[in-house]
């Protein structure tokens, strides 16, 4: 077998490994997807009257504000998933079978692989229900075009990449799967202090940079700009290259992590 | 890197082929030496046993051949390939079994053995046959619907050695493969090692019991501070020490005293009333010690015979206190000291 099919081969043996887990288990994807539909019926029913009003000059009804969250949200969405991924990992780390793995014949990389690509699809499927959730209290698209609408899944999946990544080697430097929890957590945490929920504008002066020049801003706005058509500017490739830059980065991270002797 | 003090010519132009060869391996963490300097040669398809007390390096060796860890120096050779130079030539031809469990909990024991047979190549069939003869071998069949983290430390250990033989390996690594068994699963394991054995597959295994390695092994290493402190068959290391005698025991000082007269070349130990006699165990000396008793009407409270086995080796190599054996032979050797 060439390297090229021998490392598909593994990484899907892998990839099938991570996706029957997450099947077992299903109850820490659950709980990751929680948090972010608690925060969108928060935001739109108990909120939602107040903080639109710093919406479009305080005209923004509260369907107006849906489509304003939905992006943020969808992040979030996303940022919860690979948390269960940051957990995962952790947990193969301190498993022994992490060991039986490294003396396999195996493509080195598979088992990151493997939870790579699982972590991607299941943030896609994640930000799919919460989406339909989005939907179902009454998000619409405005004018977005069927390439729009694949260019914000395409940026959906470059971001849950990206995440991934770093949440990768989150979990490969954490002791356990508490830890790597705790670690990853910004993860979550950062869309609350981006555009998510409110504008940048509406935001104290000294805060705004924090929130102008992290990576979820430009995500979020790119986003924004494809579903609701707002004016997307440089956000559009400054995400981009946020997401290619944490992914180099985790990517890197977490193979120098991976090479290192174990224990 | 310094080279090593010791020879490494036995690495290379040995009659036998050997399945693992080391020369001169060394490891140490921050500043405690692990292994310091071990040299190894395993012929194919033998049982090779590797005994030390705990935190001698059993497991660091077996880490080092796996691939697991790198050594600091020296040359290692498993089926002819460096663990060094050539990583995935050494796994593509072991198994390995390690001191803790390496199965993966959130999966049944038969999605374990599916996934090594994956990750082996097997077809779909090949990997159904395998996974049900190997569960069936392992006495894994009723728990095989089970997740693996509910499965006892026995059971997890067995399955742990099914999924190493996925796939045929040649060499096998077992660290403590018994450790954890019940009575009836340690003689299984010991008779799959033995069929194991007759397929022609070498194994290398780390144990604490002496007997497993006197029943399993061809040959015997004893890893002591870092060093092989002996190497041989069981037999060999059992010649290895004078441990063998004849122990009489009194509980009347005056008749202690006349045996002690009587039979001249002894060990004493007035406190516990107890004499020792070396001796092989064999019939005629036993004879000669009783005819002496005899002859000088003494009788004898208890007679036990004491032949030596490898726990006498391991504790004399090793140089902890064997209890009860206030005299054993290597010992006035460390009151002079
Ligand atoms: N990653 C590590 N970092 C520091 N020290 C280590 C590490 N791994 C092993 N050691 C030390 O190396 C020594 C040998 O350990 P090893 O696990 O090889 O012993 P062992 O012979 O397998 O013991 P046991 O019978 O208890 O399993 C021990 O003193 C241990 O503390
Ligand atoms: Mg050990």
């Amino acid at each position: 077998m060439s390297s090229l099919a021998l490392a598909v081969r593994d990484a899907s043996t892998m990839l099938r490994r991570n996706l029957l887990h997450a099947r077992r288990y299903p109850s820490l994807t659950l709980n990751l997807l929680l948090t972010p539909v608690v925060l969108l019926l928060l935001f739109v029913y108990i909120f939602g009257d107040v903080m639109s009003a710093g919406i479009g000059g305080g005209g923004a009804d509260r369907s107006a504000y849906i489509a304003y969250l939905v992006p943020g949200i969808a992040l979030m969405t996303i940022g919860g998933t690979v948390v269960g991924t940051a957990v995962s990992v952790s947990n193969d780390m301190t498993e022994g079978i992490m060991a039986r793995f490294r003396t396999m014949a195996i493509h080195r990389g598979s088992v990151l692989i493997g939870h790579v690509v699982g972590s991607v699809l299941q943030s896609v499927m994640s930000v799919v229900i919460v989406g339909a959730v989005a939907v179902a209290i009454g998000f619409r698209s405005t004018d977005a075009t069927a390439l729009e609408w694949l260019a914000a899944f395409g940026l959906l999946a470059l971001v849950a990449l990206a995440l991934t990544w770093i949440a990768v080697g989150m979990g490969m430097v954490s002791p356990n799967a508490e830890a790597a929890g705790n670690n990853a957590l910004p993860l979550i945490v950062l869309p609350l202090i981006s555009s998510a929920f409110v504008p940048v504008d509406a935001m104290p002066g000294w805060f705004q940079p924090i929130a102008e020049y992290q990576p979820f801003t430009p995500a979020i706005e790119t986003l924004r700009g494809l579903l609701l058509g707002s004016e997307i500017g440089h956000n559009g490739w400054l995400a981009i290259v946020w997401c290619l830059a944490l992914s180099a980065l985790g990517y890197l991270w977490s193979k120098a992590v991976f090479n290192r002797d174990p224990k | 890197m310094p080279s090593s003090v010791m020879p490494t010519s036995r690495i290379d132009g040995r009659q036998s082929p050997a399945a693992v060869s080391t020369a001169g391996l060394r490891k140490s963490y921050g500043d405690k030496t692990v292994l310091n300097g071990i040299d190894l040669h395993i012929p194919a398809g033998s049982v090779f046993a590797l005994l030390g007390p705990n935190g001698a390096g059993k497991t660091t060796t077996v880490h080092i051949l796996s691939t697991l860890i790198a050594a600091d120096s020296g040359r290692a050779q498993v089926a002819g390939h460096d663990v060094a130079t050539s990583p995935d030539g050494v796994r593509a031809a072991i198994g390995v079994t390690g001191q803790f469990s390496a199965v993966d909990g959130l999966i049944t024991g038969e999605e374990n053995m599916l996934l090594m047979a994956d990750l082996h190549h097997l077809s779909k069939r090949e990997a159904r046959r395998t996974t049900a003869e190997l569960l069936e071998r392992f006495d894994l069949v009723e728990a095989a619907n089970k997740p693996a983290s509910s499965y006892s430390g026995g059971m997890k250990r067995r399955l742990d050695i099914a999924m190493t033989l996925v796939g045929d390996p040649r060499i096998i690594f077992l660290d403590e493969p018994t450790t954890g068994l019940d009575p009836r699963s340690r003689h299984n394991m010991w008779q799959i090692i033995r069929e194991l054995v007759s397929d022609g597959v070498t194994v290398l295994l780390t144990t604490q019991y002496l007997q497993e390695a006197d029943e399993l092994a061809d040959r015997i290493a004893v890893l002591h501070e870092g060093r092989i402190a002996a190497e041989g068959t069981a037999d060999e290391l059992k010649r290895l020490i004078p441990g063998g005698h004849v122990r009489l025991r009194f509980c009347d000082p005056s008749t202690y005293r006349c045996a002690a007269d009587a039979i001249r070349e002894v060990t004493r130990d007035d406190e516990a009333l107890s004499l020792q006699i070396p001796s092989d165990g064999s019939q005629r000396e036993l004879r000669s010690i009783l005819d002496r008793l005899d002859r000088a009407g003494i009788e004898a409270d208890e007679l036990t015979v004491h032949t030596p086995d490898l726990d006498d080796v391991f504790f004399a190599l090793t140089g902890s206190n064997q209890p009860n054996q206030p005299n054993q032979p290597n010992q006035p050797k460390e009151a002079v000291r």
